[in-house]
């Protein structure tokens, strides 16, 4: 147990932070609150070019392909220092986190060369079409179909729920190659280029106002056999490990972002009026934000094992349930105190006069009531507790 | 950087478990328990032995030398087995006093008697107000000839009727003052205040114009402000410790009872109701752990996020603690009830380890001050303490 900088780490750190101070654009608070979503990513993509092309996009990847060839520690620590320095984060969010560690996992030496660097740089943005209508929770039911005409799979099906779908110019798909096949046996793991023809792609609006997400459909869309990650049929283990990189990715960007809201609303706290002095001085509302601080701790030390574990086994386990859930579930409870403490104004929405930062916290209020259900509701991450780590019979 | 036991630490622990398994069996804690003081002599001696009476302290008091983290793993596997007797308070509380405040004459008598398991103490601290904070001692210590007269009451000192000696703080002059006083002092009259945790026993002392003698004066001060800072802090990663052990016993001993229990023919744990509970205890048991070790690491290497980080881990593991004994309950149903089934007495021990060393209003407050009042947020990744 050592929590102390290793001297490469410190001066990881201390490079990176000298060149953050330089080079993060000073508007980018601007942009975070009164650009679009669209003119928003336009500008992170930007940035991640920039990042990228300094050398410190893929900190943990491998040197060969475009990253930095550092461990998972310096990962974590390159998340710690961009939000220290309130630097914008990266465009391409799915391919960094999700679909390009798939891809070094599983790809072939010309995959990894193909599609890795472009991620780095931006170039190409990836979305992830795993869920469907009718596979949510029980991802394994999904029936998008591939069916293999000599060298191309050809996909017909929907998906669903897919974060940067109106951006991406590839998309990481499960699709069911194996027609015979049930649940988890006979799927595959496709990488499809978005502008193959029959491909559309369909905004769907949220409960906040914005299309974060899309609707994909695939009419006889043709997939190279080359494109399949992993083998043919064994598409389930290639997401599955995704799936345990999704939470703990999310989980360390989620305790980032919470971290710098509280202390906005720390500083916001100073000035809000409150039974006759300020709300930092009212000793309920010092409670409830001393306990976020407990919470955000809390899931920063446990992310910190669950690294320390990776680092030690090679595999994030099923453990990264936990963090799921303790991530989801904080950010809910600090988006409802934040609205509590912020009083009136907390519910006007952007351009609204009087409201506090634009109106980012009636969003971000909004935005957290999904945190439980994607990337996995708690409801299933609670099974994969009881029933992968404490070894309780299956329900199902 | 590295967030998890090495493997000398994975040792001790393995040991210490292995050592209380054999040593204090639930049926050796049911027996104490039943006791005036809780406690065996006999057992104490085992601890000795094992070197933990002197664990965190220099070698040259016939301590262990140990690390905090290394304290930390020993007290988990203590609260697991719910082991009696005061350990918390004559060697985290007294003994951490006397190594930060005491001199080198008191640390030879003193100190070196806790190490080798010879003398048992505690610290008499909270008064009428029941604060944890030490600016609210008002235990009255006057001058006189050749010494100190202390007069008043003191409430909740743990173990104080096997205490050798009580190390007591009170006001002097204005000043935060500790003294040592025996047992057997003329003055001196306590008596067992029953409580909850059947496994702990706490006191109520009375000061009737106890004498002492200059040389029993500790520290005062600044000096004795620190001490007992100090003496709270590794007491409190102690106390924080064994509840992350009576925590994954809770834990053990449900999901046991869930998989062998049937109900509507197949086991209760087979149904997410239960399971979702049992996955609820863990998620509250991997936190606490992640908070108690990062505080005893921060403790050790005396970074400026320790105090924070103590209280972070003691918010935490108090409402993880009741809940897990909540849910523990709810899952065995009637017989988690029941005064045969172990369970009541960590539910027991969650309540009053809760309230020890100050409960989680009180730590979130500590928290606040530096957080709200300092505008500073402690604990980035390598202990970075400033924004």
């Amino acid at each position: 147990m050592d929590l102390n900088l290793t001297r490469e780490e410190t001066q990881f750190r201390d490079e990176l932070r000298a060149w953050l101070t330089a080079n993060v654009p000073s508007d980018w608070e601007t942009h975070r609150l009164y650009d679009g979503m669209e003119e928003r990513f336009r500008f992170l993509r930007r940035w991640q070019k920039r990042v990228h092309q300094a050398g410190w996009a893929g900190v943990a990847w491998p040197k060969e392909y475009g990253g930095r060839g550092a461990r998972l520690m310096e990962q974590v620590i390159f998340s710690e220092e961009m939000a220290r320095a309130a630097a914008p984060p990266l465009a391409n969010v799915l391919g960094l986190g999700l679909i390009g560690p798939a891809i070094i996992a599983y790809g072939t030496e010309k995959q990894k060369k193909r599609y890795l660097p472009n991620i780095l740089s931006g170039d190409e943005i990836w979305c992830q079409g795993f869920s469907e209508p009718n596979a949510g929770s029980d991802l394994a039911a999904l029936r998008t179909e591939a069916r293999l005409e000599g060298d191309h799979f050809v996909v017909n099906g929907q998906k669903v729920w897919n974060s940067y779908g109106w951006a991406a110019d590839w998309c990481a798909l499960v699709a069911r190659s194996d027609p015979a096949s049930a649940k988890h046996k006979g799927l595959t793991y496709l990488l499809v280029e978005m502008t193959s023809p029959g491909i559309e792609v369909r905004p769907l609006r949220q409960m906040t106002g914005e299309s974060e997400f899309t609707e994909l459909f695939f009419r006889d869309v043709r997939v190279p056999v080359e494109n399949v990650l992993g083998a043919v049929g064994d598409g389930w283990n290639v997401a599955l490990g995704t799936l345990a990189q999704e939470r703990a990715a999310l989980g360390v960007s989620a305790q980032i972002a919470m971290r710098r809201q509280l202390e906005r609303l720390v500083e916001l706290a100073h000035q809000i009026p409150s039974n006759g002095h300020t709300a930092a001085e009212d000793p309920l509302v010092r409670q409830k934000l001393a306990q976020s601080y407990v919470d955000n701790e809390v899931l920063r030390l446990n992310q910190m094992r669950a690294v320390s574990k990776i680092i030690e086994t090679g595999r994030p386990g099923p453990e990264g349930s936990i963090l799921k859930i303790g991530w989801s579930e904080a950010n809910q409870r600090f988006q409802r105190m934040a609205q509590e403490i912020l009083g009136p104004r907390a519910q006007l929405t952007g351009g609204s006069d009087f409201a506090i930062d634009n109106g980012a916290w009636g969003y971000s209020y909004l935005r957290s009531r999904g945190n439980t259900i994607e990337a996995g509701t708690s409801e299933i991450q609670r099974n994969i507790i009881a029933q992968h780590v404490l070894g309780l019979p299956k329900s199902y | 950087m590295h967030f998890g036991l090495t493997e000398t630490q994975e040792t001790i622990k393995k040991s210490a478990r292995e050592f209380l398994r054999a040593e204090c069996p639930m049926s050796e804690v049911r027996r104490l328990m039943e006791t005036e003081t809780g406690f065996a002599p006999a057992l104490w001696a085992k601890f000795a032995e094992q070197g933990w009476t002197g664990i965190i302290f220099p070698e040259k008091y016939d301590g262990f030398g140990l690390g905090m983290v290394e304290m930390a793993v020993a007290l988990e596997e203590m609260g697991r087995v719910l082991a009696p007797g005061p350990f918390l308070t004559t060697v985290l509380l007294a003994g951490t006093l006397l190594d930060r405040a005491a001199s080198e004459e008191q640390k030879q008598k003193y100190l070196r008697a806790i190490c080798r398991g010879e003398a048992h103490s505690t610290l008499a601290l909270l008064e009428k107000s029941g604060s944890w904070n030490p600016d609210q001692v008002q235990l009255e210590a006057k001058r006189s000839s050749g010494g100190y007269r202390l007069n008043g009451e003191k409430q909740f000192v743990g173990d104080a009727g096997v205490a050798d000696f009580l190390l007591v703080a009170a006001r002097l002059e204005g000043d935060l003052a500790v003294f040592i006083v025996p047992a057997a002092a003329a003055g001196l009259r306590m008596a067992l205040t029953p409580a909850l945790d059947l496994t702990r026993r706490l006191y109520g002392v009375w000061f009737d114009n106890l004498a002492l003698p200059e040389e029993n004066l500790v520290a005062r001060g600044g000096r004795a402000r620190e001490a007992v800072q100090a003496a709270l802090d590794v007491a409190s990663v102690g106390l924080i410790a064994e509840m992350v052990g009576g925590i994954e016993k809770l834990l053990d001993l449900t999901v046991a009872y869930a998989k062998t229990r049937k109900q509507f023919n197949r086991p209760i744990g087979a149904f997410q109701a239960v399971q979702h509970q049992c996955a609820d205890m863990l998620v509250l048991l991997e936190g606490s752990r992640s908070a108690v070790y990062y505080a005893a690491w921060a403790l050790n290497e005396r970074e400026p996020s320790a105090q924070a980080a103590v209280s972070v881990a003691k918010v935490y593991a108090s409402e993880a603690y009741r809940e897990v004994g909540n849910k523990a309950i709810q899952v065995q149903g009637g017989m988690g009830f029941t005064w045969e089934n172990d369970t009541h007495l960590y539910y027991r021990r969650a309540k009053g380890s809760e309230l020890a060393f100050g409960d989680a209003s009180y730590h979130r407050e500590r928290i606040a001050q530096t957080l709200i009042d300092q505008r500073r947020m402690v604990g980035e990744a390598g202990g970075d303490s400033c924004r």
